[in-house]
């Protein structure tokens, strides 16, 4: 690995290829373990352990039967979606006010909006549940969407506002002078200018509610969240295989999500569009 | 009075917490006139101009467009359309969409709306340049666009923000003369921001030459080369040798003035010129000539050259004068073939000017 200076333009090939080791160390490492998810949903015993037993899809069958797993499942993918929609909205209304204009404070108002980020999440669980205790509004799948908005809002700002650092503020004033108002403006050239970053956004703050424990936890009441309810099943070892299957279903989700929202993001920016 | 399509009254513009970007301008651009706001970087020109299209309101003053008092009208509603400095075309249409980007609205059916769009691509010599995108266009194609898409518009006022100084220097001049060319033949009243005095000087009717927020002369090109209302205009636009003077006495049409190291110096008077009054003589280098021997009459100083430089068609000298501290610049023509001669540094020289291109100027 230690090439000479000397030797150096005959051995241009080695720092290539230990670079190229390290990179297939570090895939192994962080998708290995994520793998071993779907082996075990297939192998045909209650223990999760090597050597494989047999080939089964029971446990895919037990998953779908489990009413009360398909039930946390719907509640996350539901909490998931109004999560990600406010989310990207309310980033949105913020990164355009510190991006756009001028506003007195805004170092302030933008580290308030920032600040969720570097707040430890049992910290902001524990107080979300004591003002929601003591306001009297009774823990539901609701108080756990107005924590996940809380928590998903300053990601959503941080792809927003980068978006919107990025292309030029006079093609809004463009659109202004060409005599569209600031409403139209933001439909014709802020929002599909912007769109890579809201399909960016609107993952983003999906995949952090859907994979969200805190703050369920402490604010899910009767109705868990998918990660709730997986917790709260690991003290039964007969449900773990049933687990894997799911968690090996939403991996695939997840990988047909990320690729269509790269295939529709590079079909954004090839496109040509005809006509008005 | 003159049909004056822009009213500028007492406008001043303050940032917050900053100093006056715009310092009290007042003055009309004409309908149908090529106006130019020529200054330095930072002089607030292109404050102004973005006031005018209603990106940024007066902090006092109003603007009249077409003698509407214009601070309640927001940008999209006003019957001006500006080319940017970055051009700022839509990256996410095409050159057609761009340019019927304005026309939305205003009810056009699509025959005449591809008709009105179609006949500006000609104008702008881009046709069947329709279905490219923005990023498959040089800058100069870029410009055009931009141009095409607010002229498509038929605004009263065209706003221009530096619109050439990203193009190369002889894309540039081309512009240039095609600009003026379009602005006489559509009869559209354009606005033009640039710190390019050459630009300005060739290009427009009349000129507003803009300092640190304050608007110091407005006039044609000629008078504002030839006859600058003071030093900062003079030492702005081109270059100028300035020589300190006093007067010693006044004339008919005529004053006699006493120049550090020049001696007795004759210029033509200007208004209310009092004996002893001291002032700042203006001469243009290109006015001055080099001469080797002592002239027999006219206007002339003994001087050394310092420093010369060939440029092809002329060539430039820093002539030494006795009691000043700055040299005295020259500019000669190179008017006759010579392979050797020039004046060589060191050598001592003499250099003439007629009397009347001495500019009196009041500090």
């Amino acid at each position: 690995m230690s090439a000479k200076p000397a030797h150096a333009p005959a051995r241009m090939g080695d720092p290539g290829s230990g670079l190229k080791l390290f990179a297939i160390a570090y895939l192994i490492f962080i998708y290995g373990p994520v793998l071993f998810l779907p082996l075990f949903s297939f192998n045909d015993s209650i223990f999760v352990a090597f050597p494989l037993t047999s080939f089964t899809t029971k446990w895919y069958e037990q998953a779908f039967a489990d009413e009360k797993m398909i039930g946390a499942l719907i509640s996350s993918l539901q909490v998931g979606g109004i999560v990600a929609v406010t989310s990207t909205i309310l980033g949105m209304f913020g990164a355009k006010a510190v991006t756009r204009y001028q506003i007195p404070g805004q170092g302030l108002i933008t580290a308030t909006i920032m600040l969720p980020l570097f707040i430890p999440e049992i910290i902001l669980g524990i107080s979300l549940l004591i003002l929601i205790n003591s306001v009297g509004i009774s823990l539901s799948l609701i108080t756990v969407t107005i924590g996940h908005i809380m928590l998903c809002t300053p990601f959503a700002m941080a792809v927003l506002s980068s978006r919107l650092h990025g292309f030029d503020r006079s093609l809004e004033e463009a659109s202004m002078d060409l005599g569209e108002t600031p409403w139209m403006t933001f439909w014709r050239v802020t929002f599909p200018l912007a769109a890579p970053g809201i399909v960016s956004s609107l993952l983003l703050t999906f995949i952090v509610s859907f994979d969200e424990f805190l703050l369920s936890f402490f604010l899910a009441g009767q109705e868990p969240t998918l990660p709730v309810y997986i917790w709260s099943q690991l003290r039964f070892p007969n449900k773990l295989p049933s687990v894997l299957a799911l968690g090996a279903l939403i991996l695939i989700a997840s990988c047909v999500l990320v690729v269509v929202a790269e295939w529709v993001r590079q079909l954004g920016t090839s496109e040509q569009k005809v006509g008005v | 009075m003159a049909d004056n399509i822009i009213r500028i009254e007492k406008v001043t513009k303050q940032f917050a917490g900053g100093a006056k970007a715009v310092d009290d301008a007042h003055f009309n651009v004409e309908r149908g006139e090529f106006f130019s706001l020529l200054g330095p970087s930072g002089c607030g020109k292109t404050t102004l101009l973005r006031m005018i299209a209603g990106f940024e309101f007066p902090s006092e003053g109003e603007i009249y467009i077409d003698n509407q008092a214009s601070s309640l009208i927001p940008a999209y509603q006003r019957p001006t359309n500006m080319v940017f400095q970055s051009y700022a075309i839509f990256p996410h249409l095409n050159v057609f969409d761009n340019i019927a980007y304005g026309l939305r609205k205003s009810g056009l059916s699509g025959g005449e709306l591809k008709r009105r769009v179609n006949e500006a691509l000609g104008m702008i010599k881009l046709d069947g340049f329709g279905a490219r995108r923005g990023d498959q266009l040089s800058g100069g194609q870029r410009q055009r666009v931009a141009l095409a898409r607010a002229l498509v518009k038929r605004p009263k006022v065209l706003l221009l923000d530096e619109p050439l100084g990203a193009l190369d220097k002889k894309l540039r001049e081309e512009m240039q003369i095609e600009l003026r060319q379009l602005q006489k033949s559509v009869g559209i009243t354009f606005v033009f921001v640039t710190h390019d005095q050459e630009e300005a000087l060739s290009m427009s009717d009349r000129i507003a030459v803009m300092v640190k927020g304050k608007v110091l002369q407005i006039a044609p090109p000629q008078e504002l080369y030839e006859a600058p209302g003071n030093v900062e205009v003079a030492s702005f636009i081109g270059s100028i040798n300035l020589i300190d003077v006093t007067v010693k006495s006044v004339g008919a049409g005529e004053a006699v003035l006493d120049g550090a190291g020049f001696g007795q110096l004759r210029a033509r008077a200007i208004d209310d010129l009092k004996a002893g009054e001291k002032l700042v003589a203006a001469v243009r280098p290109e006015k001055l000539a080099l001469v080797s021997s002592r002239p027999g009459s006219g206007s002339f100083v003994e001087g050394t050259v310092k420093a010369s430089a060939y440029l092809g068609d002329r060539s430039h000298y820093h002539v030494f004068v006795k009691g000043r501290t700055t040299p005295i610049y020259v500019a000669a023509q190179n008017a006759e073939r010579a392979m050797t001669g020039g004046f060589d540094t060191a050598k001592s020289v003499y250099v003439t000017w007629d009397w009347q291109s001495l500019i009196l100027l009041r500090r």
